[in-house]
């Protein structure tokens, strides 16, 4: 029987606790609401049922996608009279024939990705679904269990030296963060700065995956996916100061980093600004490799954004141009539940995102985000789908953010309690949990990482410090492509050459 | 919609100078009731929460509206009024405005929320394709006169790309709307009255940096200050200075200091920028002969090259000197370089003195 459930990391069920296990099976209702709910901590089967009743829902009433028995709980009045089932008896997404045209199989290691296409199919026809409550990539419960039983030995999701990455990789962002906040009430960061305090799982999960010719588009949160992707700390903090030696050459600031290098292209300040950029970018990506026949050129594109984007048109639209050309994106929302002080609950007709994947004919999966290891594997199969040319994927990671909007929201409106829950689930500290208790690493060797970052945080500081300032005639450069782009001023010189071109004096 | 009579009763000891059909009666600002110093964003609190009093089909909506906004200037607001009626909107400009629409159209009056002005370009295209030409393609059939959009813009001092744009330059092309920026509290509340209550669709633009910089003392009451008026705010007979919003403190401190070399500068805050009134600027430039006009948006195609066309156009022989314009510079607007690309008041000095000189 085919259970609509978020998405099942299989792997994962053997190396968590119990507690864990369900976390990832429980899908978002729950976890949604604002209230400090723990979750259900029951067997995985009956605890899909269980917690649908156990919880309050202070949602309007959501289908109950998890039921086994379409007829005998509550449907949304809602889709009942708008759809027939009929409708629906089809396939909702176009589950193309990649899997057939493409050479490549499904990986054959231990663990099958359990949403990949072809096992999909299979499980659907398989069954009588109704249809209309698909969420997504969709896995048996019951197939992962028994899978899991026949498992022997416990396998671990990653070794040491994975481990430490993921741990360095997080601290790095923690400490940086932080170390913005301090600047910023020090005086030498100014602006509209956004921190990514508590994110870092989804940061690290993703974009550790990653090469160096893959690219990220983020948003305006976008510190720690530059420092992820490869950017050094130094050239983001003196970004952040206005300098040089940022690597925006101080244009930018703090919600526009780019790196030509380590292709960031950008941080957007503009919510969903981002999305077509990405599409665009995997579109050339799929280009390069069809049309231009450079075989090897299967470079993924991520687009990083939020819960309140999603309501905006910039990303339905990107969604079906990527799913209708299979573009090798992967559409990872940051679902931290407030858009400033407008929760998600309140803002969306349907809150659980990752619904609006199928709709357009991708797969929508769901994670939890304050965990990397969980990510991490998501992002392995969405990425790996991408590189294979099957399309793009539409993940959302559960997450939350520590701090306010940004620096200069007194971030009153969130209940202390719904934060101090997620604080409990802070994704470094279950990291560090996760390594010593596995005995992959001492606590010896973590305290020596967190050393190690403080150091280059530091050193970041003092290297923004010392940059010059840029000079006053880089204001006039890059507007357009030539620089002399303002053409000839009335005495015959360029005008932007002329000093009155910037005439009188500065007064701050 | 019967609101002449609600300004008749309102105004109370008031005085109501003028009324004409469909425009906004005039009450002097600084009329009876009391006064309070307040600021731009109070001042701003106390117009919504009239126009919502007095007219039970008007709307706030917008971005985190309900909680009093990022700029607190709907505190209260959905306290008072209800949800049904404040209500914060997903994060969709393009939808905000384009539901503004539709609710002015039936008859409500939509105070749309737009959080910054540089985020209003995607709805660019409902406001200039649709609420302008609303009633002008229907025959006068419908029309969405009810709708309002309040936007903060302009400097900041560290607002960046994203958070310092001056995008009036892009309305003021369209016929249809109205476009109208208040300098000061005081006139923030009568002007944005004027605007919720004014038939025809109005963009309206607020000087962020003045938010809580600015104080004035804001009668209490109901009063609304006419539309399409630039008020001479400063009498002078060397040279004529116009601008609006935020920089006309700018240009204020640049008077001052011209007045020390004995230069006279007229300044006018023009207000409305569409329509604009050119009847004022005319008069006040057949009297000085110069003109000098001043705002925060890039130069090229900014508004006043629309000032300084039509004044040429009307006052060519009467000019002494060239129009002068001291504007942004043509580049996006940029974070470190803010103070250089600003026109600053030592900028309009020197022009001041060029133009006086020429």
């Amino acid at each position: 029987m085919c259970l609509q459930l978020t998405y099942v990391v299989k792997s994962g069920l053997v190396g968590f606790p119990l507690h864990q296990l369900n976390t990832k099976i429980l899908p978002t209702l729950s976890a949604t609401i604002p209230t400090p709910f723990p979750l259900v901590f029951s067997a995985p089967i009956v605890s899909f049922l269980s917690f649908i009743f156990s919880s309050p829902l202070s949602l309007p009433s959501s289908p109950p996608i998890f039921s086994p028995f379409p007829s005998s709980l509550p449907i949304r009045k809602k889709m009942a009279t708008a759809f027939s089932p009929s409708k629906f008896a089809a396939q909702p997404f176009p589950l193309n024939t990649t899997s057939q045209n493409n050479p490549l199989t499904i990986p054959t290691i231990a663990s099958p990705f359990l949403g990949s296409t072809r096992k999909l199919i299979r499980l659907c026809s398989s069954s009588n679904l109704n249809l209309r409550r698909r969420s997504g990539t969709v896995v048996a419960v019951s197939d992962v269990v028994k899978e899991n039983k026949s498992k022997s030995t416990p396998n671990l999701l990653i070794t040491k030296e994975e481990g430490l990455e993921l741990y360095e990789d997080m601290v790095l962002g923690r400490a940086f963060e932080d170390m913005c906040a301090q600047m910023y009430y020090r005086g030498k960061m100014f602006g509209f700065v956004h921190l990514y305090n508590g994110q870092e799982a989804v940061s690290t999960g993703f974009i550790k995956l990653l090469k160096q010719q893959d690219s990220v588009v983020s948003t305006y949160r976008d510190h720690v996916h530059a420092l992820s992707k490869g950017v050094s700390a130094r050239a983001v903090m003196s970004e952040l100061f206005g300098k040089t030696t940022g690597c925006c050459r101080g244009q930018g600031g703090s919600m526009h980093m780019f790196s030509r290098e380590h292709n960031v292209l950008g941080g957007f300040a503009f919510i969903g600004e981002g999305i077509p950029v990405a599409t665009g970018a995997a579109f050339t990506s799929k280009y390069k490799r069809e049309v231009l026949k450079e075989l090897d050129c299967d470079h993924v594109t991520l687009a990083f954004f939020g819960d309140g984007t999603c309501n905006n048109g910039q990303f339905f639209e990107c969604l079906n141009m990527a799913a209708l050309w299979k573009l090798p994106i992967v559409f990872v929302v940051e679902n931290n539940l407030w858009a400033i002080g407008m929760s998600h609950l309140r803002a969306t007709s349907d809150p659980q995102i990752y619904k609006k994947g199928p709709a357009f004919g991708m797969p929508g999966v769901h994670v939890d985000g304050m965990d990397v290891l969980k990510v991490r594997e998501v992002a392995k199969e969405a990425i790996g789908r991408a590189r294979r040319g099957e399309g793009p994927t539409l993940v959302e990671c559960e997450t939350y953010r520590f701090r306010g909007h940004s620096l200069a929201d007194p971030d009153e409106l969130r209940d202390p309690a719904e934060k101090a829950h997620y604080a409990a689930r802070d994704p470094i500290t279950a990291l560090k949990k996760y390594l010593i208790e596995n005995n992959l690493t001492s606590e010896a060797d973590l305290k020596a990482i967190d050393k190690k970052i403080d150091e280059v945080v530091e050193e970041a500081v003092e290297f923004a410090d010392e940059s010059p300032v840029p000079p006053r005639s880089q204001l006039l450069e890059n507007v357009f492509a030539d620089p002399k782009g303002f053409g000839i001023g009335p005495d015959g010189r360029y005008r932007c050459e002329d000093p009155k071109f910037t005439e009188g004096t500065a007064q701050v | 919609m019967g609101f002449r009579n609600i300004i008749g009763r309102r105004l109370g000891l008031g005085l109501v100078r003028r009324r004409k059909p469909f425009s906004t009666a005039t009450c002097d600002g600084d009329g009876n009731g009391n006064a309070k110093s307040i600021n731009l964003y109070s001042a701003i609190n106390q117009a919504l929460h009239i126009a919502l009093e007095t007219d039970n089909r008007a709307f706030v909506f917008g971005e985190d509206v309900s909680f009093g906004g990022v700029f607190r200037c709907t505190t209260g607001l959905a306290d008072r009024f209800g949800k049904a009626r404040v209500f914060n909107t997903p994060l969709c400009e393009q939808g905000i405005v384009g539901f503004g629409i539709g609710l002015a159209a039936m008859g409500n009056r939509a105070i749309a929320e737009i959080q910054f002005a540089d985020y209003i370009y995607p709805a660019f295209d409902q406001i200039v394709n649709e609420a302008a030409k609303f009633r002008y393609r229907s025959g006068n059939q419908f029309n969405c006169g009810g709708l309002t959009i309040r936007a903060p813009y302009g400097a900041v001092g560290h607002g960046g790309h994203y958070h310092s744009q001056s995008p009036e330059a892009f309305f003021c092309h369209v016929p249809g709307i109205k476009v109208v920026i208040p300098r000061s509290p005081r006139q923030a509340k009568g002007l944005l009255l004027s605007c919720i209550r004014d038939p025809n669709p109005v963009v309206f633009f607020e000087p962020k940096w003045l938010y809580r910089l600015a104080v004035e003392e804001v009668p209490e009451h109901d009063y609304m200050l006419p539309l399409s008026e630039a008020e001479v705010i400063r009498q002078g007979s060397d040279i004529t200075l116009v601008g609006w919003g935020a920089q006309l403190s700018v240009m204020e401190q640049a008077c001052n200091e011209a007045e020390k070399d004995g230069i006279s500068c007229e300044l006018i805050d023009l207000k409305t920028l569409l329509p604009w009134d050119k009847e004022t600027v005319e008069a006040s430039v057949r009297k000085t002969g110069r003109v000098l006009i001043s705002h925060e948006a890039p130069v090229t195609g900014g508004f006043g090259a629309e000032i300084s066309a039509s004044i040429v156009e009307r006052c060519f022989l009467r000019l002494e000197a060239p129009v002068a314009r001291v504007c942004g510079l043509d580049t996006p607007f940029p974070l470190v370089f803010e103070p250089f690309y600003m026109p600053t008041k030592n900028k309009i000095l020197d022009a001041i003195k060029a133009t006086v000189n020429y």
